[in-house]
């Protein structure tokens, strides 16, 4: 079991060990999680801070209880209203946030690759939680966490993804994950909402949503962003849903088994049919709710251990 | 007066595309003599020997003439002042600058200009051309006085890196320049296939999640621009053409015989949009930087003479406009002083011979703007660059003259040092 990696900021920089290890260590959780004690002493005397730069609910409440079960001291910072709006300068927040000697932090923001460059200017863990449009690995985490459950493996699988593929870290971080695994991958969208080069990815790619759900495994939806709807990428949110909302008969085309997943929140009848959300034979759609929390204290923890293991370089 | 004899140089002639031993005599601001002999018989009663300088083998071609500098006077002097861009040229073997208008309050009036000229003349130990704003503010509306302006010393009119959308507006305003014969110097890119983006579409730009332009979006600029080049007849020149798409219009109207020209920058011919890696904002410029592919066909239209021009597209920018994300940090890179050794990587790979070299940063700048310099003859500028295009240094850009230490090639291992710069006879440098 080897996890060398001193920030999770992306699954790019994975191996694929590494990712098998931390599915496992989160299936711990996992089981952790279901107890009534929920408690472990894992990140006890750390200090966990969560700074979001751009709204949040979900995750930002997925890593907050991640931290709390485990024992760390959580603090959340929400970054729209703070000194950012007062001009400071992002690397100015990493210093100052720094001096405070936080162990763990967990970061979201709108631009691709600000988390890097934050990671750069601290000597703590950095977890990304989303920046821009590049990556958002904790989201592929749990959801392969979430597919090797239903289907009993991560590899040699056919996952189609589908929808605004172009503006989504959580496609990239699912295409980068999925691939390191050597399943066979499927993009589906609309042209505008594909990104250039995206074939030399390793993907096929797709413009009809039957053509391209025969005979997958899983089926990911991504969430559409109601400033994208009208008239720019798409002709209108009922077009888009007639042409590529998931509902059950489009969904026939796939195994007769296969799943559904989104990463949430999601919007009824414009990306995927409200009842097919629902069932409960298909959707896994709370079950990747439930592996967040789940991944996320598995990356801190294996985290927490290299920051124990080697608290020199954190000197620098 | 000025009085040097340089023996025993290697003399590049971009004229004659020729490398020779030879020696110069640079006396009252002119190349008094050249001699095809590396040790000349010059009487010491012409030239003393404290005079005399022996290059060692050394490299002596015309000083570099760069167009689209940026010196951040007025408006931002704590960037790059006519001072600091003078000695950095100097220390690059670049004798001439070209300077854009994109300064704030804007070079768009004669008043400002004559300011400048004033500035940079006293400031500048290398020559400073000033381009004034094509149009007023830059804003893309209304002419600049082309007329005034010239008068005052404008040698080209460019509103930047900032394209004029309003084609009624640049019709005109090349209609009025043609009039004067006045050189219009244009960034050929669609403004609105280019908004926002900071990367090059395709592979890298995707996985990276940055904001992407076509590279299409140069071609269509040009386009456009030919297009109004032909009603017109204005003399036009593209500031920068960095992509294989765009080559064949430029072949294309060169073939029909419109007057234009276009340059390429030294970072689009030696880096590619890989570079960026993982984010690394002093790689950013614009146009941005371009696959592998592209870069290869610009050098080949630059060894083919398609591509008459290398230039810097110099532009200074402080620490915190870089240190933010990708999207949001300035683009731009400081080139002055780092032209010359980049340049000699593609010497050094076997892509472009020296004399070349000098034809695109010397010969082809000078003559289209109507200098005088950029060659090796008697009776040309004594504008000169002594080098070692063999010398390895590793670049440190604290180092750097310019105020901006943003440069790409930080840490680089380069090969390639300028030993000594002449300016009208003047050393101005000397390593």
């Amino acid at each position: 079991m080897r996890f060398d990696q001193r920030h999770l900021l992306g699954i790019e920089p994975l191996r694929p060990d590494e990712i098998t290890t931390l599915l496992d260590l989160s299936e711990r959780y996992v089981a952790l999680n279901r107890q009534q004690q929920k408690r472990s002493t894992v990140l006890a005397g750390l200090t966990q801070i969560n700074m979001f730069f751009e709204n949040s609910t979900r995750t930002q409440a997925s890593f907050e209880l991640a931290g709390k079960r485990l024992g760390a001291d959580v603090m959340n910072m929400s970054m729209q209203a703070s000194s950012i709006k007062k001009g400071e300068t992002l690397i100015d927040t990493a210093m100052t946030l720094n001096a405070m000697h936080p162990d763990l932090l967990v970061v979201r923001h709108p631009h691709s690759g600000a988390v890097d460059l934050l990671a750069q200017k601290v000597n703590c863990a950095v977890l990304n939680a989303g920046d821009g449009r590049h990556e958002h690995p904790t989201q592929a985490l749990l959801d392969a966490l979430t597919i090797r459950r239903a289907k009993g493996r991560i590899h040699r699988l056919n996952i189609a993804i589908c929808g605004d593929i172009a503006h989504s870290r959580v496609a990239r971080s699912n295409l980068l994950l999925l691939h390191k695994m050597e399943n066979r991958i499927r993009l589906i969208g609309p042209p505008t909402l594909m990104p250039a080069g995206i074939d030399a990815f390793g993907a096929e790619v797709y413009e009809d949503m039957k053509e391209g759900l025969q005979d997958v495994d899983v089926v990911m939806m991504l969430r559409l962003q109601k400033e994208r709807m009208d008239g720019g990428f798409i002709p209108s949110e009922r077009e888009y849903y007639h042409r590529y909302g998931l509902d059950a008969e489009k969904l026939s085309h796939a195994k007769p088994d296969a799943i559904v997943m989104h990463p949430g929140p999601m919007n009824r009848g414009v990306e995927i049919d409200g009842t097919l959300a629902d069932d409960i034979n298909r959707s896994v759609i709370q079950d990747q709710v439930e592996m967040g929390v789940a991944v996320r204290m598995a990356a801190m923890d294996l985290l927490a251990r290299n920051l124990r293991a080697h608290p020199k370089e954190l000197m620098v | 007066m000025t009085n040097h004899l340089i023996t025993n140089a290697r003399l590049v002639d971009p004229e004659a595309g020729t490398v020779t031993e030879g020696a110069l005599w640079l006396k009252d601001g002119q190349i008094a003599e050249r001699f095809d002999t590396p040790l000349p018989e010059v009487s010491a009663d012409l030239v003393p020997a404290e005079a005399r300088l022996d290059a060692g083998g050394k490299y002596l071609a015309p000083g570099i003439v760069d167009i689209g500098v940026q010196v951040c006077e007025p408006g931002e002097r704590h960037k790059e002042s006519y001072g600091s861009a003078g000695e950095a040229a100097a220390a690059g073997g670049v004798t001439t600058i070209v300077t854009r208008p994109d300064t704030n309050p804007t070079i768009d009036s004669p008043e400002v200009l004559e300011f400048i000229r004033r500035r940079a003349n006293e400031a500048a130990p290398v020559n400073v051309l000033p381009m004034a704003a094509l149009t007023k503010g830059r804003a893309g509306g209304e002419m600049t006085e082309f007329g005034f302006l010239l008068d005052a010393g404008a040698v080209a009119f460019s509103d930047g890196l900032r394209v004029v959308r309003d084609n009624k507006v640049l019709n005109r305003a090349m209609t009025y320049a043609r009039s004067l014969g006045a050189l219009v110097v244009a960034h050929p890119q669609d403004p609105a296939l280019s908004a926002g983006a900071s990367a090059t579409s395709g592979k890298f730009a995707s996985l990276r999640g940055l904001p992407a332009v076509s590279p299409m979006a140069e071609r269509m600029g040009l386009d456009r621009d030919l297009a109004l080049v032909e009603m017109t007849g204005v003399r036009y020149h593209a500031d920068q053409i960095t992509t294989a798409r765009a080559l064949p219009a430029l072949e294309r109207a060169k073939g029909n015989g419109f007057d234009v020209t276009a340059g390429t920058s030294i970072h689009h011919l030696t880096l590619n949009e890989l570079d960026v890696s993982d984010y690394r904002t002093f790689f950013k410029v614009t146009p941005p930087l371009r696959s592998e592919d592209d870069r290869q066909a610009v050098i080949e239209a630059v060894r083919s003479g398609l591509i008459d021009v290398i230039c810097t597209m110099h532009t200074p920018q402080d620490e915190e406009s870089k240190r933010l994300p990708f999207e949001e940090a300035a683009s731009g890179a400081v080139g002055l002083e780092t032209l010359l050794p980049v340049a000699m990587r593609l010497y050094h790979a076997d892509a472009l011979d020296l004399p070349t070299l000098f034809r695109a940063m010397s010969l082809n700048p000078a003559r289209r703007l109507g200098l005088d310099c950029g060659r090796l003859t008697k009776g040309a500028p004594a504008d000169l660059v002594l080098f070692d295009p063999d010398k390895p240094l590793v670049l440190d850009r604290f180092k750097l003259r310019s105020k901006s230490k943003n440069t790409p090639f930080d840490s680089a291992r380069l090969q390639g040092k300028v030993l000594a710069t002449y300016v009208g006879g003047t050393q101005v440098y000397a390593a």
